[in-house]
């Protein structure tokens, strides 16, 4: 088939997948699939850019999605005044005297010559600025949690509109794969792999653990929408969606609740329209002609001049703050941040399934990646209890087995994950809507 | 000061689960090593291949203990170790088989090679879940402690007490039994030999008639042992959790590019590294100090440079510093 003719059909077929959910089960499970389906998407991109256009293989997205949802509470949740007044300075400071302390250490470093006097110093200075920095920071933290734990007992944000946060989101995660490319590129490929590993577990339990930054566990809820997006309870009070409901004929519960996905649904394809638009333009130009030699022949690409390790810094950079951004619309969506949720296998190696499957290089194919995969990912289960149901069904009722089958029905998800991902790189490794 | 109880308090906090501890890392690390240096890869999988053998030992040992089977004083998990390498075995030959030859064969470059690894790592983390699911099970029997702090008291008369818990000793002693019968393994016989030339020169080892298959079979056969033993005596000492084996990875990678890629002996002291470097950094001091400062200087805090919640911060930064300062790792590893 030609690709002209077989892009589209695949993704009409996804299309049609979503509709079939809609009509069989309901269309606010139906627009739920789509809104996820839509943010991983975009998340899909973001890693085909790495993966696809430069060879950068990240197993640390789980990090980067859930600093984008940090992003987006930093700057849409009300600051709560009384902690920032209880210890909002000292903490700053705080982290000021960290933040320079490490750049006074890498000064250092570089200025003196090597010897055992600059160990020496470069340990002492470390030393101090460690114990400075948490004699600062303890009483400020212990002071902003004390302000009422139960509801706030953190910083809080900024109060900015919450779409603003999506692009601070996307800093966020850049500024972090700034800290590890730098680190971890130039080195074997596999390096980059353990850092991202290493530091999405860190970022994860740093939102985990401080609460004056992100209420740990205590989850941050009730983070105002976009303003494009009213809320269900004030549409079912509006006389004219009352109205125009009843025109439709539909249940003003169920209609308000599909207007507001199907808005959020318009938000987000906005957003990944214009990210394709500008993935494209990139990868069809020189600077995409240059990534794609690089990742093809590293050596050739150096000995033509190009900064191999330079431009993969940029590119890694730049895809994980699409990552970011994902996350913090999703974070956005959720209406809440929820550290204790964040799961590697979910974050990270989904998105991953979605890229191979979809067609790694390919801008498109990492979009129907994005769609398919998570539509399969919340379908397996009832279709995995269904058929647990089916094999056990001869089995008599009440017996262990049985039972322990049909708990065990939600594991079948990561069995069939690993198995597609397997499939698909060993039998048709350039994926549904392969690199041109 | 007080140096005696200092020192006991040091002991029984910090010296002694590191040292339990890093054994455990290394006999996990050594596994990601021999794959790297042979296989040339960086294997995910391993985390979920010792979350595996531990399963089935687990299973068996339940099924010894409905027998009334027992070790004695020991843990009968000992007795059930043997299946679970067993099967660990022929888990990995067969995904080799199945999975890991083709691309081998092609000669794919070592980035699919890990992404295939993840592929697996899936598989392997769906199957125990859904055999044992995702639950902590604890699985330890026989005697709980070797030395009772209360004991050692009584016996020295000091006022800090140390406790030894049987599966730190048998950590101790299995890893290092593991180990000798490993290097005596690698440097001894005719198959160790072939590994060894094989994982220093390819196409040299190729040229002087070395079947790559059987150095390939003897791997993974040995590296299933080694996690499953490691697996074992980690879910012992502590717990057996599906999740916490996964997360055992990043320390795991961390003590094998400390030791350097490829370097058994170098995966062994990464281990130790790691496991002290986590050990000392999130261990309250206050304990310690108490004995060996003056009462005027007695600290108010805990001491503690990092909550435990940091522990895996721990390895990353040592991940961090020893690719920014010595990439080859402290022992000369493989990778550059």
């Amino acid at each position: 088939m030609k690709p002209a003719f077989k892009n589209p059909l695949l993704f009409g077929v996804v299309f049609a997948l979503i509709v079939t959910t809609g009509f069989m089960q309901s269309w606010t499970v139906a627009l739920k699939l789509l809104n996820m389906g839509l943010i991983s998407a975009i998340m899909a991109l973001g890693v085909n850019m790495q993966w696809g256009y430069a060879g950068l293989f990240n197993v640390g997205i789980m990090g980067f999605v859930a600093l984008g949802g940090l992003g987006a509470v930093l700057v849409s949740m009300p600051p709560v005044g009384e902690a920032w007044s209880a210890g909002g300075a000292r903490a700053l400071l705080a982290l000021g005297v960290a933040a320079a302390t490490i750049g006074a250490a890498v000064a250092l470093w570089k200025r003196l010559r090597p010897g055992p006097k600059r160990g020496l110093l470069l340990t002492a200075l470390l030393v101090a600025g460690f114990f400075l920095f948490r004699w600062l920071f303890d009483p400020a933290v212990a002071a902003i949690e004390a302000v009422n734990p139960a509801g706030t007992g953190y910083l809080g944000g900024l109060g900015l509109p919450v779409l603003i946060g999506w692009p601070v989101g996307g800093l966020l995660a850049a500024g972090a794969a700034w800290i590890v490319g730098k680190t971890a590129l130039g080195l074997r490929s596999d390096y980059l792999a353990i850092a991202t590993l290493g530091i999405a577990e860190i970022i994860i339990a740093v939102l985990k653990n401080e609460d004056w930054l992100s209420r740990g566990v205590k989850n941050v809820t009730g983070i105002p929408r976009p303003f494009v997006v009213p809320y269900e309870i004030a549409l079912q009070r509006s006389p004219w969606f009352l109205s125009r409901m009843q025109a439709l004929g539909v249940d003003p519960v169920t209609g308000s609740s599909v207007a507001v996905k199907l808005l959020y649904a318009v938000l987000f394809a906005l957003v990944l329209l214009a990210l394709i638009w500008l993935s494209q333009k990139a990868l069809h130009s020189p600077w995409g002609r240059m990534m794609r030699a690089i990742r093809d022949n590293e050596e050739a690409a150096e000995a033509m001049g190009k900064d191999v390790t330079g431009r993969h810094l940029q590119i890694f950079v730049l895809g994980s703050a699409v990552v970011g951004i994902a996350g913090a619309m999703m974070t956005t969506l959720d209406g809440q941040l929820t550290p204790g949720t964040y799961q590697p296998l979910r974050f990270t190696f989904l998105i991953w399934v979605m890229v191979v499957v979809g067609g790694s290089g390919n801008n498109w194919g990492a979009v129907l990646g994005g769609f398919l995969i998570w539509f399969l990912w919340v379908e397996v289960e009832p279709i995995g209890l269904w058929l647990m149901n089916v094999i056990t069904a001869g089995l008599p009722e009440g017996s262990a087995l049985k039972q322990h089958l049909i708990e065990s029905a939600a594991h079948m998800r990561l069995l069939t994950m690993g198995l597609i991902l397997l499939l698909v790189l060993r039998f048709s490794p350039r994926g549904l809507i392969p690199e041109r | 000061m007080d140096l005696l109880n200092a020192f006991v308090a040091l002991a029984n906090f910090v010296l002694v689960p590191a040292i339990s501890y890093g054994s455990q890392l290394a006999l996990g690390a050594l596994g990601i090593t021999l794959v790297y240096g042979i296989l040339r890869f960086s294997n995910f999988a391993h985390g979920d291949v010792m979350a595996f053998g531990t399963m089935v030992t687990i299973l068996v040992t339940w099924w010894f203990q409905d027998m009334g089977v027992s070790f004695g004083p020991l843990p009968t998990a000992l007795l059930a170790l043997p299946f679970g390498i067993v099967a660990t075995m022929a888990l990995l030959v067969g995904t080799d088989r199945l999975v890991y030859r083709f691309y081998r064969r092609k000669k794919a470059a070592p980035i699919i090679l890990v992404m295939v690894s993840l592929g697996v790592m899936f598989i392997m983390n769906g199957l125990v879940r859904f055999i044992i699911g995702p639950d902590d099970q604890r699985f330890a029997d026989g005697l709980r402690f070797l030395i009772k702090a209360r004991d050692f008291k009584a016996m020295t008369g000091l006022r800090e007490g140390l406790a030894i818990k049987t599966s730190a000793g048998i950590t101790v002693v299995t890893a290092i039994i593991v180990v000798a019968a490993l290097f005596w393994f690698l440097n001894r016989t005719r198959t160790g030999k072939s590994m060894r030339a094989f994982s220093d020169n390819e196409d040299l080892a190729l040229l002087s008639g070395i079947n790559p298959e059987r150095v390939v079979l003897y791997t993974w056969m040995i590296v299933g042992a080694l996690s499953t033993i490691a697996g074992v005596l980690y879910g012992l000492d502590k717990s057996f959790k599906p999740f916490t084996y996964f997360q055992l990875l990043l320390p795991m990678f961390a003590a094998a590019i400390v030791g350097g890629l490829g370097n058994p002996v170098g995966a062994i002291a990464g281990g130790f590294v790691i496991a002290f470097s986590e050990v000392t950094v999130t261990y309250a001091w206050k304990k310690v100090l108490v004995y060996l400062l003056p009462d005027s200087l007695e600290p108010d805090g805990l001491v503690q440079l990092m909550s435990t919640d940091y522990k895996f911060a721990v390895s990353f930064a040592i991940l961090i510093i020893v690719l920014l300062f010595r990439p080859t790792g402290l022992f000369k590893g493989k990778a550059v």
